[in-house]
């Protein structure tokens, strides 16, 4: 995103409450157009709540929210027309096949009645489903559902896809498909709004992301930038040999910069009979002293990885604030 | 207004309605019990009943209570033939209208109510359909099918009836004048009343049978139309028929006003 991105999503202190319950609470945040932006929280963070007020289908009880420009309280059904939303559940008729579902969702958003047809065959073929294609959506496994799903969230071609957990309850050959429509989605332009949270998903998809807890905005940022913001300092892990790990940990406790070595649990590690110990306090511009200083004490070193903060570490770390 | 999406909307909910064992069944037992097995009961009765020698009646007496030229149209019938006529023509009159109500109630419930309970209402509520092309979508979706089950049934009825007068009495007499206006006229004004009351039920209830119950109250005005006229405190006309039909209607234009006055995707979505 450069300086010529538009902004498609700004919100300004945008509050929404039920009774007592405060769900999202004076969020402000702006999407550019083209981005991924992952929106990170527990259940009942303020995610989906904040999807609806977006899209017109829930009124703010404060604050404001614009979407293309338009004010989703008023224009609701101009901004519908071109998002697409996929709900945390399919919200899929099981008396319909998937072919009728995505033929009435087409005429419902508008698709030419010419272009119907071959669009829902191409999102049919796009998401495995052309075999049951004329199966009635009742006899689908919950992954079929999702993909279905998925397939009438694009079926108008939108330009912001909001996806609300896209991936709960899919096996790992169907989340990676949901990935890797993501990403084609990304290179096509279209910005795309992540709830999840599944926060290596987000590390993986996401240009940006935003951490809720309880309708409250922690941090917002990249992935990188908030992990430089979490103040835990550097470290580097060695794999070394099992025999030699009271002696690794006893040598690296008294080599300066590190803070603290301590072995840690590896299942992979000890299946290859080998050890792995953290080195606090480690950059990775120490890595080549501090792999000198095991081949002088002749430690055999089989890896050695810095570690940064990842976005669990932060998210975890913003929880507990 | 985007009528593409209300027509579709209203078209998907009348075709899956009518697929959906606990809509349809309704449908075809009611029909057939009302407009059926009712007729062809009481007039199995009377053609036993003409059989057999019974004391005439007071035929002063009686002709007061039936509608003006009735008597003389009918004249030169058994006192059984008479009543079955008048049976079939006047006191099972406001019963017919159970039969558009009941429909357009049933699909409607399984409208909004039976949406929320199947949890496929919120991809209709992101559709790009304003609040009133929603409702809209959703009344047309009860209405026609409930119109049509009416009409389907003034028919059946029709071809019943007169099998069952022309056996009692060698008479045909349907379609007359007030039929074909309870048809036409009262019928769909009674579809489109029950239907808008279940569609606002459906709205503040979750599930299809607490929608379907509140809407079926709506039969109630029914039975004290068929009360009243079997207690002989009035009787159908064409013009009490058709002032009948010109009341639904703008009842109907009322309850209409109201939902779409207080009908909000965003009051709906704060409940789900």
């Amino acid at each position: 995103m450069g300086a010529a991105a538009t902004s498609v999503i700004t919100t300004e202190k945008l509050t929404r409450s039920f009774g007592s319950q405060v769900a999202v609470d004076a969020l402000t945040v702006t999407i550019e157009a083209g981005e991924v932006f992952g929106f990170l929280g527990h259940n009942g963070a303020g995610k989906t709540t904040t999807v609806r007020m977006l899209n017109g289908v829930l009124a703010p009880t404060a604050g404001s929210a614009r979407v293309f420009g338009l004010d989703p309280t008023t224009d609701g059904h101009r901004i519908r027309a071109r998002t697409g939303i996929l709900t945390e559940t399919p919200a899929l008729d099981s008396r319909l096949t998937a072919r009728t579902t995505l033929l009435h969702f087409a005429e419902v958003y508008g698709v030419p009645s010419h272009a119907r047809a071959r669009r829902v065959d191409e999102l049919l073929a796009q998401f495995e489903l052309e075999k049951r294609a004329d199966s009635k959506v009742g006899g689908f496994s919950k992954g079929m559902r999702q993909r279905l799903a998925l397939a009438r969230t694009l079926i108008h071609d939108p330009e912001i896809i909001f996806l609300d957990e896209p991936t709960s309850g899919l096996d790992p050959v169907a989340i990676r498909d949901v990935h890797q429509m993501i990403e084609q989605l990304t290179h096509r332009g279209r910005t795309v709004f992540l709830c999840t949270h599944n926060l290596a998903e987000a590390e993986r998809l996401c240009d940006r992301v935003a951490v809720l807890a309880q309708g409250r905005m922690l941090a917002i940022g990249a992935t990188q930038e908030l992990g430089s913001r979490l103040n835990r300092g550097h470290r580097v892990s060695l794999e070394i040999e099992a025999r030699d790990i009271a002696r690794a940990i006893k040598l690296f406790a008294a080599t300066p910069p590190v803070s603290l070595a301590e072995a840690v649990t590896d299942r992979a590690t000890v299946r290859n009979g080998s050890a792995t110990i953290v080195l606090h306090g480690v950059s990775r511009h120490d890595i080549p002293e501090m792999i000198q200083t095991a081949l002088r004490h002749d430690l055999r070193l089989y890896r050695v990885q810095p570690e940064e903060p990842s976005l669990e570490d932060v998210y975890f770390a913003l929880q507990e604030l | 207004m985007n009528w593409g999406a209300v027509w579709a909307i209203a078209r998907k909910d009348a075709m899956v309605a009518l697929r959906t064992r606990a809509v349809v069944l309704p449908l075809i037992i009611v029909p057939l019990v009302l407009m059926v097995g009712v007729p062809v009961l009481v007039g199995l009765i009377s053609g036993m009943a003409t059989q057999i020698d019974t004391p005439s009646t007071d035929m002063e007496e009686l002709t007061k209570a039936l509608p003006s030229g009735f008597a003389e149209q009918y004249a030169g019938l058994s006192d059984v033939q008479a009543g079955y006529i008048y049976f079939v023509l006047y006191l099972f009159a406001p019963m017919y209208l159970v039969l558009p109500l009941m429909a357009a109630s049933v699909v409607a419930a399984d409208s909004f109510a039976g949406e929320k309970e199947r949890r496929t209402l919120e991809a209709l509520v992101y559709t790009p359909t304003t609040d009133r092309e929603l409702l809209l979508a959703k009344i047309l979706g009860g209405w026609i099918p409930g119109s049509l089950v009416g009409l389907v049934g003034f028919v059946i009825y029709a071809i019943v009836a007169d099998i069952m007068t022309f056996y009692v009495a060698g008479r045909i007499v349907l379609p007359n004048p007030l039929w074909l206006l309870l048809a036409f006229w009262v019928g769909p004004a009674a579809a489109a009343l029950g239907l808008g009351v279940t569609v606002i039920a459906s709205s503040r209830v979750n599930t299809f049978q607490e929608a379907y119950q509140i809407g079926s109250l709506v039969v109630l005005p029914v039975v004290l139309l068929v009360v009243g006229q079997a207690a002989g405190a009035f009787i159908l006309s064409d013009w009490l028929v058709a002032l009948m039909g010109l009341m639904l209607w703008m009842l109907n234009v009322i309850i209409f006003a109201l939902a779409a006055a207080t009908f909000r995707r965003t009051a709906l979505m704060a409940r789900l």
